[in-house]
């Protein structure tokens, strides 16, 4: 059969977070636990310079520097650019803009939001000051945003700080989260949506004859588009496998089982699933298997023996 | 023109452990940087250019440690690079790095490799909930072990070889000062004894999740001269590349790993591998992939890798020493050990490996792989000047 004009091809949203942790070392440990306790640290840097926030190698001669000072809470805005639709998660849920701020006794700016009316009460130049969150716990988020602030710049500079707090801020945890959209495109959607009517289809190539299961809709070796749809199985060949003896997270599948790869008649490659209906020891290479299928299930829940004589290694040892 | 000849020059790493609380990333790339200047007795001035490589993003969050790490790495106002080759990467980096310096694109390459495990999340980052896509059913070890059985019904090997490797393995670590694991009461019977995670693999025989980094000073012919220990040259590099999956592939000996080492071979002028080359460093994550590499790198016919392992070819004081350093079983920062076994092998041809030196070796291999067997990197380095 040929491929009819495509359906609606599948989208999904696809989620991926994580909270990863991460260590901070000597010079934003400081700097993380200064801002708890109200106090923003920079670095001297080898020309004099002040970085703030503070960085462990000297971003001109790379040698590693440490000594800490402190500088004001307040400061001035170098550049900015108006926020007008927050993205969840950002420092204020409310229009804003995102600004550079050379704090009093710092050589550089930091990033960070002010909040402001809007775009005209903000301008490069504008003396603000930080609002300090009212729980803070050694990250940036201890200042909330900066707000404008009417009081001329303080004259005192950087002063030496040693850096030293109790308690100190070792490491901060930083939640990750992408969105995406996914779509498997044509040749999965096809796949998929057979899936649905419990047929396995792949793809041939038309160079190799190969059939792709799942298809990708490309042979990855002829560098050809796959158009040709082929019904595979249902039964198959075990082709290797392994016992899997330790729960894998997010799994919810008694131990031990048997993870196989399955060359169904007629594909090109072996796909993956789980043997059942007999005991995990008495799975082996060659086995013939049939997939069995569950309400609600997208895939096979798992593959069983059919009966059958177990094939002979010849036959399937090109698809391992 | 000829190519400049690459000879490496410095070598830093960092002593590998399960978790660096007390540096941020880095702090530990810093650290093995430093070494590996300290090594060649070199300033950062010295260096024209840097390149990175780590494992895949999503390994440790969105990061982009080409523009984080610059200045730890003293790559302000230099180029800097990122390698980007799952498992591999720590070798293509340092081959991408030797090319900048065989083109004489530039004199001295810092080239660098890390992976911070303790703040990083592999198997999440390598199992995303793809919508409509059937989750793998296994843990880590799920996805080796059947090409392991697979290998073992192939060529028949015994059941032990596995364990006997990971013993080697883990008793060559004890002679590495930098290696993560250092198991002083490692014995055969322990190995044997370890839990069977995925069958065929067992506990003993898994690699181990590291913090680590791992740095090198690449130069060329007048470089290599001011060098105050010998250098390395490298006789021979190759990358190649194959799909993860297609219609054909041989996950026990991977064409793409034949083609790499063949090329490695020819450049270096290696007509019998087995005789001509004294110790190999090889990505063995899990022990089985000792035998499986020693065929798919022409050290051994097809079916016979295991019997050089039974036979204790491979052990430190054989006549093919595999894994002098205790390798990827005993130290994985993922992204680094491609480039750990790259500077392994350069030790050994500087006669700087210490406890775990290959006596009087003159030429070995470094050998990373990565992805579902999807990347190859391999390098030969020479005691000699390459001639030719």
């Amino acid at each position: 059969m040929t491929a009819a004009s495509p359906p609606e091809v599948l989208r999904a949203p696809l989620v991926v977070e994580f909270p990863f942790t991460r260590s901070l070392g000597p010079v934003q440990g400081a700097f993380l636990t200064g801002l708890r306790e109200r106090v923003v640290l920079g670095v001297k840097a080898s020309d004099g310079r002040v970085v703030v926030p503070p960085v462990e190698y000297d971003p001109v001669t790379s040698e590693e520097v440490r000594e800490l000072v402190e500088v004001a809470a307040t400061g001035t805005v170098t550049t900015w650019a108006w926020n007008d639709r927050p993205r969840p998660n950002q420092p204020l849920g409310t229009p804003f803009a995102w600004v550079l701020v050379k704090l009093d006794g710092a050589d550089t700016a930091l990033l960070h939001a002010l909040d402001a009316p809007g775009p005209d009460a903000v301008h490069t130049g504008l003396r603000v000051r930080v609002r300090w969150a009212a729980e803070r716990t050694g990250a940036i988020t201890d200042i909330a945003c900066f707000e404008p602030d009417e009081t001329p710049a303080a004259a005192t500079g950087a002063t030496p700080h040693d850096g030293v707090f109790q308690d100190a801020v070792t490491g901060i945890v930083a939640e990750a989260r992408l969105d995406y959209v996914y779509s498997p495109g044509r040749a999965q959607t096809a796949y998929i949506n057979a899936l649905s009517q419990r047929r396995i289809v792949g793809e041939r190539c038309p160079s190799c004859h190969k059939v792709y299961v799942p298809p990708r809709g490309a042979c990855p070796t002829c560098g050809v588009a796959t158009t040709d749809r082929v019904e595979v199985g249902p039964a198959g060949t075990v082709t290797t496998f392994c016992i899997v003896n330790i729960k894998a997270k997010n799994l919810d599948i008694d131990v031990p089982y048997v993870y196989a790869h399955i060359a169904l008649d007629g594909a090109g490659l072996a796909l993956h699933g789980r043997i059942g209906g007999i005991p995990y020891d008495q799975v082996r290479m060659g086995l013939r298997v049939e997939p069995v299928w569950t309400e609600g299930g997208r895939y096979p829940d798992h593959y069983r023996p059919t009966g059958e004589p177990d094939a002979d290694y010849e036959a399937y040892k090109e698809l391992i | 023109m000829n190519k400049e000849p690459v000879a490496v020059v410095g070598i830093g790493q960092t002593k590998h452990v399960a978790a660096r609380h007390d540096v941020s990333i880095a702090g530990l790339v810093r650290e093995a940087a430093v070494r590996a200047l300290a090594d060649a007795e070199l300033t950062w001035a010295d260096i024209d250019a840097v390149v990175i490589g780590k494992a895949p993003d999503f390994f440790e969050g969105v990061m982009m440690p080409e523009l984080y790490l610059a200045d730890a790495l003293g790559a302000v106002g230099k180029p800097m690079l990122r390698v980007h080759t799952a498992g591999s990467v720590g070798g293509s980096t340092a081959l991408v790095a030797a090319n900048l310096v065989a083109a004489r694109v530039h004199r001295t390459v810092l080239t660098l490799a890390f992976e911070k495990q303790s703040e990083s999340n592999a198997m999440w980052g390598l199992s995303l909930p793809v919508p409509f896509q059937q989750p793998l059913l296994a843990g880590a070890g799920g996805f080796f072990a059947p090409h392991v059985r697979a290998y073992m019904r192939r060529t028949g090997a015994p059941d032990a070889v596995g364990s006997l490797v990971a013993y080697k393995d883990r008793r060559n670590a004890l002679k590495n000062p930098y290696a993560h694991l250092h198991e002083h009461d490692i014995t055969l019977e322990k190995v044997q004894a370890s839990p069977m995670l995925w069958d065929p693999i067992r506990y003993s025989e898994t690699c181990p999740s590291s913090d680590g980094a791992c740095a090198m000073v690449l130069t060329g012919r007048a470089g290599a001269a001011r060098s105050p220990k010998p250098p390395a040259w490298v006789h021979g590099g190759a990358m190649r590349s194959e799909p993860t999956l297609f219609a054909g592939k041989d996950f026990v000996s991977p064409q793409a790993g034949r083609d790499c080492a063949a090329d490695v071979y020819r450049q270096a002028g290696i007509t019998d591998p087995r005789r001509e080359i004294d110790a190999v460093e090889m990505y063995v994550p899990f022990s089985w992939y000792e035998p499986m590499w020693l065929e798919n790198l022409g050290f051994a016919e097809e079916g016979e890798g295991w019997k050089l392992t039974e036979a204790g070819v491979t052990e430190l004081d054989g006549d093919l020493p595999v894994n002098p350093s205790g390798g990827v079983l005993s130290t994985n920062p993922i992204g680094a050990s491609g480039m750990i076994r790259f500077a392994e092998a350069a030790l050994q041809v500087r006669g700087q490996a210490g406890e775990h030196q290959v006596p009087g070796a003159r030429r070995a291999m470094g050998h990373a792989y990565g992805g579902g067997a999807q990347f190859f990197a391999m390098w030969l380095v020479g005691a000699q000047e390459p001639t030719g």
